[in-house]
């Protein structure tokens, strides 16, 4: 094996290198975009959103794929040109001689520090919406991560937990469409993540903590819902489903279940589902 | 490890500065003390690359099996299904539940870490600054040999039962802390915990020592704005590794004693797991995760800087041109090392952790990204106007440059709380860090090793095949990881053992098939590395003190240098990337060079 010497042997070969290498550098930026114009028709794009605060998110996911895209093209371009540009085997002359510039720096530091700053506050009213400002309403479901799923319970007629008409369930989530819900997610043993992507909502369900979970959801449907934090061996199998539906349909499945639970289970607070998650209260 | 070191003690000779003839007269003591428990900086230093690149390997193989299960869940695994033969050579799942924990500690903790700052640091800082070894030589060997104990804790820990730990690299409680929660949770968990501490004790032991080191140990006219951005990159993530460490190892010790003496720090009150009650609580699994990411947000920044520093060096040798904004340069690591301590939050925006705070820390961690885009200009702009030669440490060099830009610019998507809520723990960030670690810090250290190589064996790697490495490595992992952000863009979690049966991914499977191809492809790849890196080491050119015309300290000195470094005492007389200076018959000006005439004028006049 000998020591291959082109980038200070024959000129001629040495600059084909060169245009080898700066060419590899700009398929980067090529292939790219390409992969991210290309996946949408393949389907391996965000889901099907249908919630309200959805577009909000999706949005800024865009917005900050373009910005982002924008400087990823401009960047990448410029490394390629300046390999392809001032390839040794191709220059003429010696390198310049110039250890910075003061105005450059305060131009391309000031510049990026306005834009991060600016897409800092543009996301805080949408992070508000989300996680701050919690519907004036009392839980819609209180939802139990457990290794490997999740219980919900619904209030029942009454419409407050913790009473004897609560309705008791394991990941079968019904949603009334167009409507503020609010969740009240716990955990029962360690931490699991309440991930349901076409509601764009994720969030830690964390023992010894209630926190509410809310959106509104639009479009009637079943979609998925999965665990997004590690919960042990059986994380990957810790599905759940939510429908969502209109408010005649979701009412008269509870009371299909309602009806379907007094019948199995005579004491609502009794049984292992009961006691388990009497316990977490 | 001896062949490394033969060729140490041969230019030893060389320079004439033999051992003492005490120690010669002991030859096993002499071979123990010279090889084994050796107090030379390079002679550390080595061994810590040696056994980091062989970690590598492992992190790389337990990558592979990941991404076999990810590509093709309960298929039966080549060769690997017969060693662990659970199910007719399928993976069950906490195995690979296993494998991604541990696949992710091991390169953390054992690769990464541990090649940047033990190997290159040891080896580069005394050697960068003019000094003839480490402030505290004894202390520097400590260093080292903590991390055996550490590597038998993780390597045994494959063998107890119920497994390695397998609560993720982050062990959050209470799935580490209750032993109930998962098989990895027994003896894996406290072994990891012993292995971390001991990790965390070899590094506080580096980083004291790099600090003392740089600060007093410089050489005559060596001040601080002439260092090489090596040095001042390894000082400032020493700074960082001193003050950040000791919040992991008191969160380690914290989570130990939950595990074994019974105290309640990270259990909640009447924590049921697997039906089972835990003893005691009281305390709250959040407060880990602030300990935690405290120090393992910093600690990302320790996995990236000396790359940063490395890169900076190698890319003005290659291009013949100065460093671009050299004190900008100082200060964007400077800013990312202050700023690195108040973004950990970042990590937690959706665990449940009051959201008004995840508001500054979406405003803080957007500011991170200031000081890393000056750097890429700053880059960009070395480059720019110089005289490109591809070799390949440079061309590893400027990929670094190339993937940190997608990494950087990925980051911003989970900075922004909103859209973190969709992406977190999905491929995406599995794709940004593997951006930043793999295809930045791996190939910046791949860019250092064949610069370096020289120096440190006397010998260079063969460009050829250091280029046909670089090629595919560059094709693969870009495969691999690229097709990684659109698998986040769906939601695809990471961490599953199967998500096909989502209806959300079921389609996604073939697109994690290629992405498994592509991983073999990289790891197949090393191969090439392996036997150039060892092929050279002993048949490789003969290199010279400074085979690339580079400016630094250490090409004034033999390759190898013996012991004590240099033949001669150097003096430093300006920066470190005076290169194509006009009016200079060469096109490079050695940081020992003496003034030449015109330099001298000017001198004279400023001092009138």
């Amino acid at each position: 094996m000998a020591n291959d010497n082109s980038s200070d042997g024959s000129p001629k070969r040495s600059r084909l290198m060169g245009i080898f290498w700066s060419l590899l550098f700009l398929a980067v930026p090529v292939l790219g975009v390409a992969v991210f114009i290309v996946a949408p028709w393949y389907d391996i794009w965000l889901p099907k959103d249908v919630s309200e605060h959805g577009k909000a998110i999706d949005g800024l996911f865009m917005f900050i794929l373009a910005l982002t895209g924008v400087v990823f093209i401009a960047t990448e371009v410029l490394l390629f040109w300046f390999l392809w540009k001032y390839d040794a085997a191709s220059a003429t002359g010696p390198a310049k001689y110039i250890h910075g510039s003061h105005a450059v720096e305060v131009i391309w530091t000031i510049i990026p520090a306005a834009t991060l700053l600016f897409l800092a506050i543009y996301q805080m009213n949408t992070w508000a919406d989300v996680k701050m400002r919690r519907p004036a309403m009392a839980a819609s479901v209180e939802v139990v991560g457990r290794q490997f799923e999740w219980r919900l319970r619904y209030p029942g007629r009454d419409g407050t937990l913790g009473t004897p008409d609560d309705l008791f369930l394991v990941n079968d989530l019904h949603v009334p469409a167009d409507e503020d819900f609010l969740v009240q997610l716990k955990s029962m043993d360690v931490l699991h993540s309440f991930f349901i992507p076409n509601l764009r909502i994720k969030q830690d369900a964390v023992p010894g903590m209630k926190i509410p979970v809310w959106f509104k959801a639009t479009e009637n449907g079943e979609y998925d819902i999965v665990c997004a934090e590690l919960c042990g061996w059986g994380h990957y199998k810790m599905k759940g489903r939510v429908t969502v539906e209109s408010r005649a349909d979701f009412e008269r499945w509870l009371e299909k279940m309602y009806a379907q639970q007094e019948a199995t289970q005579p004491e609502p607070l009794s049984g292992s589902d009961g006691a388990a998650v009497a316990l977490t209260q | 490890m001896s062949t490394a070191t033969a060729s140490t003690t041969l230019s030893t000779d060389r320079v004439g500065q033999s051992l003492p003839p005490a120690r010669k007269a002991r030859p096993v003591a002499e071979f123990l003390s010279t090889y084994v428990f050796s107090k030379d900086h390079k002679v550390i230093g080595l061994q810590f690359l040696f056994s980091t690149l062989l970690w590598f390997l492992v992190g790389g193989l337990l990558a592979l099996a990941v991404r076999w299960q990810v590509a093709w869940p309960w298929s039966d695994v080549p060769v690997l299904g017969k060693l662990f033969a659970q199910q007719g050579g399928q993976m069950a799942p906490e195995f690979y539940t296993m494998l991604f924990t541990m696949h992710a500690t091991v390169m953390i903790f054992l690769v990464i870490i541990p090649i940047l700052a033990g190997a290159f640091g040891n080896f580069l800082i005394p050697l960068m600054i003019g000094a003839d070894d480490m402030a505290f030589p004894t202390l520097n060997m400590l260093s080292y040999w903590f991390m055996w104990p550490a590597f038998f804790a993780f390597g045994a820990s494959f063998f107890v039962e119920g497994g390695a730990a397998s609560s993720g690299w982050t062990s959050y409680p209470p799935l580490s802390t209750n032993v109930a929660s998962s098989p990895g949770a027994g003896m894996g968990q406290t072994l990891w915990l012993v292995g971390l501490t001991l990790v965390g004790v070899s590094s506080m032991l580096g980083s004291v020592n790099y600090m003392t080191t740089i600060i007093l140990m410089r050489a005559p006219g060596m001040t601080m704005f002439r260092l090489p951005m090596t040095i001042w990159a390894m000082f400032i993530t020493a700074i960082l590794q001193a003050f950040a460490l000791p919040v992991l190892t008191a969160a380690g010790f914290m989570q130990l004693t939950d595990r074994t003496l019974g105290t309640g720090f990270f259990s909640p009150e009447g924590n049921i797991v697997n039906n089972a009650m835990q003893a005691t609580g009281g305390g709250q699994p959040l407060l880990w995760q602030h300990l935690f990411w405290f120090y393992s947000h910093p600690a990302v920044y320790i996995m990236i800087l000396p790359a940063m520093g490395m890169v900076s060096d190698i890319m003005t040798t290659f291009a013949r041109k100065p460093l671009f904004g050299y004190r900008p340069m100082v200060y964007s690591i400077a800013g990312i090392a202050g700023l690195g301590f108040i973004v950990w939050g970042h990590h937690m925006f959706i665990s449940g952790m009051n959201p008004a705070l995840g508001i500054t820390f979406m405003v803080s961690t957007m500011m991170i990204a200031l000081p890393s885009a000056v750097k890429t200009f700053n880059w960009l702009g070395t480059i720019w106007g110089g005289r490109i030669q591809f070799t390949t440490a440079m061309l590893f060099a400027l990929s670094f440059v190339s993937m940190f830009i997608i990494g950087g610019l990925s980051g911003i998507f989970m900075a922004a709380t909103p859209v973190d809520i969709f992406i977190h723990d999905t491929y995406f960030i599995v794709a940004h860090f593997h951006y930043v670690l793999f295809a930045g810090t791996a190939m910046g250290v791949w860019a250092g090793i064949y610069y370096w190589f020289p120096k440190m064996f006397g010998r260079t790697m063969n460009e050829f095949w250091g280029k046909v490495h670089f090629f595919l490595t560059f094709i693969f992992l870009n495969g691999t990881f690229f097709t990684m952000h659109i698998l986040g863009a769906v939601g695809f979690p990471r961490r599953l053992a199967d998500a096909y049966h989502y209806e959300t991914f079921h389609h996604l499977q073939p697109l994690n098939a290629f992405m498994t191809y592509c991983a073999i492809g990289m790891v197949a790849t090393q191969i090439i590395f392996a036997i150039n890196f060892f092929w050279s080491m002993f048949n490789g050119p003969i290199a010279g003190r400074n085979p690339w015309n580079a400016n630094t300290l250490e090409w004034t000195a033999p390759s190898p240098p013996g012991h004590g470094n240099f033949d001669f005492q150097p003096v430093v007389y300006r920066g470190p990337y005076e290169y194509s200076v006009p009016g200079v018959e060469k096109d490079h000006l050695m940081q020992t060079d003496p003034p030449n005439a015109a330099e001298a004028a000017a001198a004279a006049a400023a001092h009138g």
